[in-house]
């Protein structure tokens, strides 16, 4: 049974006894984008509702580089190219000898979400979730952070690199609310391969 | 409205178990995210393995990180009979471990499928306490079914461990 509220006139649903439960959704699907055939340099999530507290990006992806195992995803939040960025890493694997490092970047053009593999190995895709936090706040710049990997069971490809897992986190300097997100791979000439899949989910 | 984030099943241990066994998992979602509280009836710490669809070839390979409390390393395992998603207390512990693993696109039948995974075990004995993440790879297209859970040979699984599955859905 729908009733409409007098005050805000939002459609809800009737708690009456012999209604049906209701359950209030927390954590929601805001858009999905899946990569055809022929694969593509960017994806986009736009006109981001702000009626969620926190964003999360789950999926996976591949690049289309055929010698280097390893590429970056860059993301952007509402077109900002500038210098207002800024991540630090925690990674381990990388390549034939596996240690575990820290590297800081402050003062960048985009946050770099980890270690994406290449079609160097054919069905390896990598995968990853990130969080970006409070993003509708316009008291604070916006924080995100993400756990990111994948293995290919060896090594392959130029360097000998054969699994990475990255713990990341991410800074831009700006107190806007984020509406639009983009992620770009690096370097710049490579395409995200066919069945990459990025979703976007928004928590209450 | 169709929930995004639903659990599938939970299963609590009874008592010892070798093993536990999630089937039949619906194809209907887009990730999966397995939450455990678990720690082995063996004396000391044990690591917990995952597999899929009854798979226990050498189909498996994992890239982790992890630290001590005094140093941080990583390491890189290949060919294995299952996925090691933590080394977890024992008896000798003073509780469970924690795991939260999550496996994207687990249903396509195009890609490997490849998990993340953070795992704790700050209740193991004194010099047995890590935290760590990674990642395991299982090398087949095929969409998971079945996702069974064991310690090594050393251990069962100890009364009152939990297993929680959830499935995620992207519209």
């Amino acid at each position: 049974m729908t009733v409409s509220s007098v005050a805000t006139g939002y459609d809800g649903i009737s708690l009456l006894a012999g209604n049906s439960s209701f359950t209030p959704a927390i954590f929601e699907s805001i858009q999905t984008v899946t990569v055809g055939s022929g694969g593509t340099a960017s994806i986009s999530f736009g006109s981001i509702p702000s009626t969620y507290k926190h964003l999360q990006i789950r999926g996976i992806a591949q690049t289309n580089r055929s010698s280097y195992v390893v590429d970056e995803l860059m993301v952007r939040f509402n077109s900002d190219t500038g210098s207002n960025y800024a991540y630090h890493w925690l990674r381990g694997g990388y390549d034939s000898t596996p240690a575990a490092s820290a590297t800081g970047q402050p003062t960048k053009t985009n946050i770099r979400l980890g270690a994406i593999n290449s079609s160097v190995s054919t069905n390896v895709f990598s995968v990853f979730v990130m969080d970006i936090l409070d993003y509708t706040n316009v008291n604070k710049n916006k924080t995100t952070r993400y756990l990111n990997g994948f293995d290919v069971n060896g090594t392959a490809g130029t360097g000998s690199y054969g699994g990475t897992v990255m713990l990341g986190s991410g800074l831009w300097q700006n107190t806007s609310v984020i509406n639009t997100i983009s992620i770009t791979v690096s370097p710049d000439a490579s395409l995200l391969n066919q069945y990459s899949h990025f979703a976007l989910y928004g928590v209450k | 409205m169709t929930a995004t984030y639903e659990a599938i099943a939970t299963y609590t241990a009874p008592s010892a178990q070798a093993s536990y066994t999630f089937t039949s998992i619906p194809s209907t979602y887009t990730d999966l995210v397995l939450v455990c509280n678990v720690k082995s009836s063996a004396a000391t710490s044990r690591t917990l393995y995952a597999t899929y669809n009854s798979d226990t070839g050498s189909n498996y390979s994992m890239t982790r990180i992890f630290g001590d409390g005094s140093s941080a390393a990583s390491s890189r395992t290949t060919n294995q009979t299952g996925i090691d998603i933590g080394y977890l207390p024992g008896a000798n512990g003073t509780g469970f471990g924690t795991v939260n693993f999550s496996i994207q696109n687990y249903s396509n039948s195009t890609t490997y499928k490849t998990g993340l995974y953070r795992w704790g075990s700050e209740a193991a004995a004194s010099g047995t306490r890590y935290v760590a993440a990674g990642v395991g790879l299982w090398r087949s297209t095929s969409a998971i079914t079945s996702i069974s859970l064991a310690f090594d040979s050393a251990g069962d699984i100890a009364t009152d461990s939990t297993f929680t599955l959830y499935g995620i859905k992207a519209e």
